[in-house]
């Protein structure tokens, strides 16, 4: 009973994310359909990979030509911001069963870390938890498999003037409110939010990765001073 | 190397990326002075996704609304989100104001 609660809701929570996330599977399936590697193979870098950004930059630099040492490196450079999720999921997952702290680590997402990590503040109970993230994380998976299939196969013209894309940064920022309950959280998110902007020129997308650091950093100091 | 060794190369590191300090640590005991620095992984990282994706065009700060309508559609989002705490209010009300300022600008 309280294992399907915890998993619907999980899924629920998810829910208003993939408003963002089913367009960017669809143009990221359009791409992957005329890439030089196959349209097949492109396509299951969603279950392998698993991950927008770091399966883009692959099939992009692969039609480039660059050399594939430098298109793994990218890659995983791109996904450098979920040893961040991973830390910071520790607390809580070193509760979970063993066999979840292997397998549920591959479903981890932005989107799954956001939406569990801000839900993990109000709910102690580790079962609750592990199916929350479940949920959460397993109706993501599913909805990205599928929306990059259908770009594939069917390709897709979104209407550009909607502006679907508003849809991430403004779930983030619900998010963030959320996670935004003390003086020190206020300076890790402006000071994490400061640098990231200025550190957007960074390729790869580090700046994000730099400016969650440096945040982290800030909001520590804050704690130390208001101690 | 094929491109599809090189993907499945991909899958593994960034499965390992995820799994990271989930399979170092394991069930053990963590730190206090570790638990300290984790807690504001979420504020700092939420900040850094949003901030640069609603300021800045074309990788330039841009905050009035002829230029970046985003700017102020997020100023709006924000109070609704601090009020409500609702992620579906903050979409409607957020993408709601985007549109009426894509219309008036």
């Amino acid at each position: 009973m309280r294992v399907n609660h915890a998993f619907v809701d999980g899924a629920r929570g998810v829910s208003p994310l993939l408003i963002g996330v089913i367009p960017f599977g669809l143009v990221f399936g359009v791409i992957a359909a005329d890439s030089v590697i196959g349209p097949a193979l492109a396509w299951a870098t969603s279950f392998i990979i698993f991950g927008g950004a770091a399966q883009l930059a692959t099939i992009q630099l692969f039609d480039e030509g660059v050399v594939t040492v430098v298109v793994i490196a990218t890659a995983l450079v791109i996904g450098s911001r979920h040893v961040m999720y991973s830390a910071a999921l520790v607390p809580y997952f070193q509760h979970f069963p063993r066999w979840s702290r292997l397998a549920l680590p591959y479903v981890l997402t932005d989107q799954a870390f956001a939406v569990s990590i801000v839900r993990f503040q109000d709910v102690d109970d580790p079962v609750e938890q592990r199916w929350f993230f479940t949920g959460a994380a397993v109706t993501l998976w599913i909805t990205w498999q599928l929306s990059t299939l259908i770009g594939v196969l069917v390709g897709a013209q979104l209407p550009e003037a909607l502006s679907l894309e508003f849809a991430i940064p403004l779930v983030f920022i619900a998010l963030l409110v959320l996670t935004v309950r003390t003086r020190s959280d206020l300076v890790a998110a402006l000071v994490g939010g400061a640098v990231a902007v200025i550190a957007a020129p960074v390729p790869l997308g580090l700046g994000l990765v730099i400016g969650a650091l440096v945040g982290v950093a800030a909001g520590v100091v804050a704690h130390r001073v208001t101690q | 190397m094929s491109a599809a060794v090189a993907i499945i190369i991909i899958g593994i590191g960034t499965y390992l990326e995820r799994l990271s300090f989930i399979g170092i640590i394991g069930d053990r005991e963590l730190p206090k002075w570790a638990l300290l620095p984790l807690r504001y992984v979420a504020p700092a990282v939420f900040a850094a996704l949003v901030a640069p994706a609603v300021l800045l065009v074309d990788g330039d700060l841009a905050l009035l609304p002829a230029a970046n309508p985003r700017a102020l559609a997020t100023v709006l989002a924000l109070l609704v989100a601090w009020r409500t705490k609702s992620v579906a209010a903050t979409i409607v009300v957020g993408m709601g104001a985007l549109w009426l300022l894509q219309a008036v600008f």
